[in-house]
């Protein structure tokens, strides 16, 4: 990390510590999640999907109930009240699928702080209704046109701004990614999934699930999953990275379960990254924005190394399909990121009995990719409507 | 005396800062715009006199670069460059040119190499030290140890952002010079030398006995005057790479030769 932020970083540690430390502030946090979010999300069980793949039943977390459409929200909000403690009046923010850049932009509206979004030139285009509204919600939507044009560059246009804005700007960073103490910081807050998912699998399910599956971008959706089950050795945590196009093409974000992925250091943090023999960092690809990224959490990537948590990767194909699938067997609307998910547990839940279940974690909501979607879907009625709409704009 | 003992760039540093008041170092990102226009560029500092020249390896997540620098190396990359054509271009450099030459460059390229074969090939290369913008000095002691077995000086960075208390931790490491920031942010946008760089400097004083270099924003022969007094050595990156862009090979000839003309 570089010296200008020192301080900077070592401020923020403490202001976290000093929150940790505090008995009412989870507490805090967690009836502003309740008043404003609509937290606790549901557990959901899904008899039609559990019936279709004919083995374990199918529990679905449905943090696309959450404000803004996604986990992003939790994070978001819990940095916002560092943010009041800091006593900073601006924030800033990488996005990639733009859930992250929403969140952010809703919790600067609500505590009237100024707000810049950094996302990819190319994120910017396939994920356009995001961008409208962040605009709407009166930030700054910067499109980063350097490097591959996606998350990993966006982070690096957020970490050049704190660099010169830190006095009076905090970053928000969106995922367990990036100096310490991000990792930490984001992992607790998201953690309140874990902990509601926990609870609620033994209330509505009556037994703790026998597999965990949450996609995993930079990893913040499914370590705040994880962490509930952690001390559960019974339950098997499942992680599901980006395939792309195939894991064999190269064109993918698969830096765990693709064998491809090697230890370095890179945006402040060590851990594994797509990259060259050389540690340049490699192109990725993914027909979701959020998963599209170069690194992966450190803890995650530890939790792997260590055998606790299995990762496995699905097909910009595969996800589709399961999406397809999910939404007319259950009228659920998955994001493409957390379609992930669905894709890694559906390969598997007819090998397991109806005694098991499993639990996915729906990270958002799918409305944000509807142009993404249309186009994979060969929507026609959709095509018709783009260009009436255009015509209509051109006269 | 020095807070590490003697390491040869600092004496070499020393030895000249007996000649004249403040010494010039200049920059360049190896591969971009070409490898043929970077050696013109070295023979151009050569010529004018130059002191000191950091050669970057490019990085594809420099962050601690502004946007010309970020296009430099993003198209170097994209052109092929590579550890094999740096230390070649390194070596050869070092053996033709009088100025000492240190590695700059972002730290995963040094965690891949690993940091043995870092420092020895830095060495074998004729360069005298490295420059790691993202790498923090509490993760840098092996390096650190490594790089004094082969008479490498790992310069260190001292910013405007740093407590005193910070800055005197830096100051005990420090060795060959210390590379201070003149201000917050990424390189290449302009600093305004009058605001509260003297004093950040004495800041810097204080906290080590090495000489000190200023960067960041410092662009015209009239910032290297201004430099004059508040350090010992005059750092110019972004505003070389604009001057051979926008100037051409004979404009930034005259260019460096009047930013050395500063320094005498
Ligand atoms: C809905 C959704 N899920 C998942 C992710 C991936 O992030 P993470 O792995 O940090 O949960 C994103 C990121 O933008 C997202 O918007």
């Amino acid at each position: 990390m570089p010296e200008v932020l020192h301080e900077t970083l070592a401020e923020l540690r403490d202001a976290f510590d000093d929150a940790r430390r505090d008995p009412s502030f989870w507490n805090s946090y967690v009836a502003l999640m309740a008043n404003y979010a609509g937290r606790p999300t549901p557990v959901t069980y899904c008899d039609n999907l559990t019936r279709r793949f004919g083995g374990a039943r199918i529990y679905v977390k449905r943090e696309d109930l959450n404000h803004t459409g996604a986990h992003k929200a939790n994070n978001v909000m819990g940095q916002g009240l560092l943010v009041q403690r800091m006593g900073k009046r601006r924030v800033i923010a990488e996005t990639g699928a733009g859930q992250h850049g929403v969140a952010t932009a809703t919790m600067a509206a609500r505590l009237g702080l100024e707000c810049t979004i950094y996302m990819g030139a190319e994120d910017v285009e396939r994920q356009h209704p995001n961008v409208f509204w962040m605009r709407q919600l009166g930030a700054e939507v910067v499109a980063v046109t350097d490097g591959t044009r996606t998350l990993k560059d966006a982070i690096n246009a957020a970490l050049r701004d704190w660099a010169d804005s830190m006095a009076d700007t905090h970053y928000v960073l969106g995922t367990v990614c990036g100096p310490h103490p991000f990792p930490e910081l984001v992992t607790y807050f998201q953690t309140i999934i874990g902990y509601e998912a926990r609870r609620q699998m033994l209330e509505v399910a009556g037994t703790l699930p026998s597999r965990v599956y949450a996609c995993v971008g930079g990893g913040s959706n499914a370590s705040g999953i994880f962490t509930g089950f952690l001390d559960d050795p019974a339950v098997e945590l499942v992680g599901v990275e980006a395939a792309g196009k195939g894991i064999a093409t190269g064109q993918h974000a698969a830096r765990l379960a693709g064998g491809q992925g090697r230890t370095g250091v890179a945006q402040g943090y060590k851990t594994v990254f797509l990259q060259n023999e050389e540690g340049l960092m490699r192109d990725t690809h993914s027909v979701a924005a959020g998963l599209d990224y170069i690194g992966v959490g450190p803890m995650l990537a530890h939790l792997h190394q260590q055998g606790r948590v299995r990762f496995e990767s699905a097909t910009d194909a595969e996800v589709v399909d399961a999406l397809r699938v999910t939404m007319r067997s259950e009228g659920i609307i998955p994001a493409l990121e957390s379609a992930h998910a669905f894709a890694g547990a559906f390969r598997e839940a007819s090998g397991l009995s109806s005694d098991d279940t499993i639990l996915i974690n729906q990270s958002g909501r799918g409305d944000k990719d509807i142009f993404t979607v249309a186009d994979a879907l060969g929507d026609e009625g959709w095509v018709d409507f783009i260009r009436h709409k255009a015509e209509g704009y051109a006269r | 005396m020095s807070a590490v003992p003697g390491t040869s760039l600092e004496s070499h540093l020393r030895g000249r800062l007996e000649d004249k008041p403040l010494l010039l170092m200049t920059h360049l990102v190896v591969g971009y715009p070409s490898l043929e226009a970077n050696w013109t560029m070295l023979e151009a500092m050569d010529a004018a006199g130059v002191d000191l020249v950091e050669l970057q390896l490019p990085f594809s997540e420099p962050i601690a670069d502004g946007p010309a620098f970020v296009k430099a190396n993003h198209d170097a990359i994209e052109a092929g460059m590579g550890w094999e054509v740096y230390f070649d271009f390194a070596a050869r450099a070092a053996a033709r040119f009088s100025f000492p030459i240190v590695f700059m460059g972002y730290y995963n390229s040094v965690f891949q190499m690993g940091a043995q074969r870092y420092c020895a090939r830095l060495a074998e290369a004729g360069m005298k030290g490295f420059i790691l913008p993202d790498l923090p000095l509490e993760e840098a002691s092996q390096l650190t140890a490594l790089a004094r077995e082969h008479d490498l000086s790992p310069v260190f960075i001292m910013s405007p952002t740093n407590s005193q208390e910070r800055l005197n931790e830096i100051g005990r490491q420090a060795s060959g010079f210390v590379y201070c920031t003149a201000r917050r942010g990424v390189t290449g946008r302009k600093t305004d030398l009058s605001q509260g760089v003297a004093e950040f400097m004495q800041r810097c004083r204080t906290a080590t006995p090495v000489p000190l270099g200023l960067g960041f924003g410092i662009r015209t022969a009239a910032d290297v005057r201004n430099v004059r007094g508040l350090a010992d050595i005059a750092i110019v990156g972004t505003a070389g790479l604009d001057a051979w862009q926008e100037l051409g090979e004979e404009g930034y000839r005259l260019f460096m030769k009047g930013l050395v003309a500063e320094t005498c």
